[in-house]
């Protein structure tokens, strides 16, 4: 086993009586793309800000290239983009690039980043003219310009359009393969399963669940079925296993622990049922399963 | 590898970066600009040159004073309480960059205008005010105030750090003016009632305008015990930036 790029070791922070993170810990293997998830204020940014030396670990242990976070951020190792950053914005794209380019040992080629962030034409605009999505990827190419071994991307398809957000996925793709590993923080759980080989769930400062995408599916028993129905919403909640009923255009989209036992009743109850699909848990329904879970057994403590 | 901290090869390039940057952020932003290098030089040729043709020179070291206090207090304060808001250190932090890099630079920036504001004035003194001064004296003027600067930048960079990016400028007008008044940046001291002249030595823009007016020739004393003043002020403000930079560690979330 390589040693780990990054190691959590029952990291606990609070904010005054307040917990953020309570006894975390995970590993994140180099070239991977590691996704964290978790609902608002499951501790995401708090970790992130550890693990950038950005504030002080009060408990507990983190290593970052076998360095602590601080001697990782000196050594430029890493490249970070923040949803709670950003830049002076008056200058402009070229001045920010060539201003980062000078901070790390082995800068990126300018002309390479430009393009890899499609850029182009925008060098000379300040950054406080650029729409959203043109400021998100200045900040993906200020991330880039050290040539980093970890990059750590918090939130960074936010305000994107659709293109603009594939073609993210594709330097993030393009980077892993290169050998960089990604610690990606995101709300997109369609952008987890896609690029990431190891998912991590925070909730309410804790690790809920850890592994791939399709190991965190398996551990809820949950299997989605699709299909035209007469029946109404209360009908269909009363069907047995049934955990959840949502419109989808003209479908509806039930949840259920026991697809049998559910599928057996509702063609009982339902001789028109038709177009029927049955599939199992995306990660979004595995995600929302895991943390209502937790949030129930909580309230219920 | 043990990571090591920057060269100084890389260092000085990383400098040389921020105070480019910090020159072009400070005069593309026309609320700091227009002001900083408006003001004192249309006041100083309003009530030094036409008003008080005859103490054109002790003005001029006085005005100039009140125009490198403002660069020097709104390029830090204002400055930096509005890029901590827009998260510009967070992300600095995250990357290997010398955090002296960006006090340099912002002092450089600061340091600049303070240079086109005293030039423009000395210009305006010597042809419109026939204000005379050697060679040395010019030069001296335009170093003794720009190295006068330290503790407001200092002071500037302690409530940056502080004030909130609306605060900010409220405040540090409400710190200048008076400050710059009961100086006697605009009216000379000898002219206060007594009380009010007891105050002024207890105020660093005072100390840096009687270095500035002992350059000029204007005072005969120690110009030590002014040095020795600004100083003392430089050190007292450093514990205000301290106190500013555990604050704002402390509220990184």
């Amino acid at each position: 086993m390589h040693e780990p790029l990054i190691r959590i070791d029952n990291v606990t922070h609070h904010y005054g009586k307040k917990p953020a993170l309570d006894s975390v810990s995970f590993e994140m293997q180099s070239g991977q793309v590691t996704a964290l998830l978790g609902p608002n204020g499951a501790g995401k940014s708090t970790l992130i800000h550890l693990l950038l030396g950005l504030i002080p670990v009060q408990s507990g242990e983190i290593e970052v290239m076998g360095h602590s976070p601080s001697a990782a951020s000196r050594a430029g190792q890493w490249g970070a983009m923040l949803q709670s950053s950003g830049v002076q914005d008056t200058l402009t794209v070229i001045e920010l690039l060539y201003l980062f380019a000078s901070l790390y040992p082995q800068p990126a080629s300018i002309d390479a980043l430009i393009e890899q962030a499609r850029l182009e034409g925008l060098e000379r605009t300040r950054f406080e003219r650029l729409s959203g999505g043109q400021k998100q990827r200045v900040m993906f190419a200020l991330a880039l310009v050290g040539q980093p071994r970890l990059l750590i991307l918090d939130e960074p398809t936010t305000g994107l359009d659709p293109a603009a957000r594939r073609g993210l996925w594709d330097v993030i793709s393009q980077r892993r393969s290169e050998g960089v590993s990604v610690l990606l923080c995101t709300h997109y759980l369609d952008e987890a399963e896609k690029l990431a080989d190891k998912v991590v769930v925070l909730n309410h400062g804790r690790v809920l669940a850890e592994g791939s995408s399709d190991s965190i599916k398996a551990r809820v028993p949950t299997t989605q079925i699709l299909a035209r129905s007469r029946l109404d919403q209360a009908s269909l909640l009363g069907l047995p296993a049934v955990q959840s009923v949502a419109q989808r255009d003209q479908r509806v989209l039930v949840l259920t622990s026991n697809a049998a036992a559910t599928l057996r009743a509702w063609l009982d109850a339902d001789a028109e049922l038709d177009e029927l699909e049955v599939k199992g848990a995306d990660l979004e329904s595995a995600f929302l399963n895991l943390t209502q879970d937790a949030n129930a057994t909580e309230l219920s403590s | 590898m043990t990571p090591n901290s920057m060269p100084m090869r890389r260092r000085l390039v990383s400098y040389a970066h921020f105070m480019h940057c910090q020159w072009l952020n400070l005069l593309r932003v026309p609320a700091y600009s227009i002001p900083t290098l408006l003001f004192p030089i249309m006041f100083y040729a309003f009530f030094g040159i036409l008003m008080n043709p005859g103490a054109a020179s002790y003005l001029l070291a006085t005005f100039a004073t009140f125009g490198v206090l403002g660069a020097a207090l709104f390029a830090f304060g204002v400055g930096i309480a509005t890029e901590r808001a827009q998260g510009w250190y967070t992300l600095i932090r995250a990357t290997p960059a010398p955090l002296p890099g960006i006090v340099i630079g912002k002092w450089f920036g600061a340091a600049l205008f303070s240079s086109v504001i005293v030039v423009s004035m000395c210009a305006i003194a010597a042809f419109l005010g026939d204000v005379r001064l050697e060679q040395v004296q010019w030069w001296g003027l335009l170093a003794v105030l720009i190295a006068g600067t330290l503790p407001f930048c200092l002071l500037g960079l302690g409530l940056g750090l502080m004030l909130s990016p609306n605060a900010a400028p409220a405040v540090i007008n409400i710190v200048y003016l008076p400050m710059a008044f009961l100086s006697g940046l605009w009216v000379p001291v000898s002219q206060f009632p007594g009380w009010l002249q007891a105050l002024a030595p207890w105020l660093p823009p005072y100390h840096l305008a009687e270095l500035a007016l002992h350059v000029i020739g204007a005072r005969a004393g120690d110009p030590w015990v002014n040095v020795l003043a600004l100083l003392m002020f430089s050190l007292a403000f450093s514990v205000l930036v301290m106190i500013g930079w555990r604050r704002m560690l402390a509220m990184t979330k």
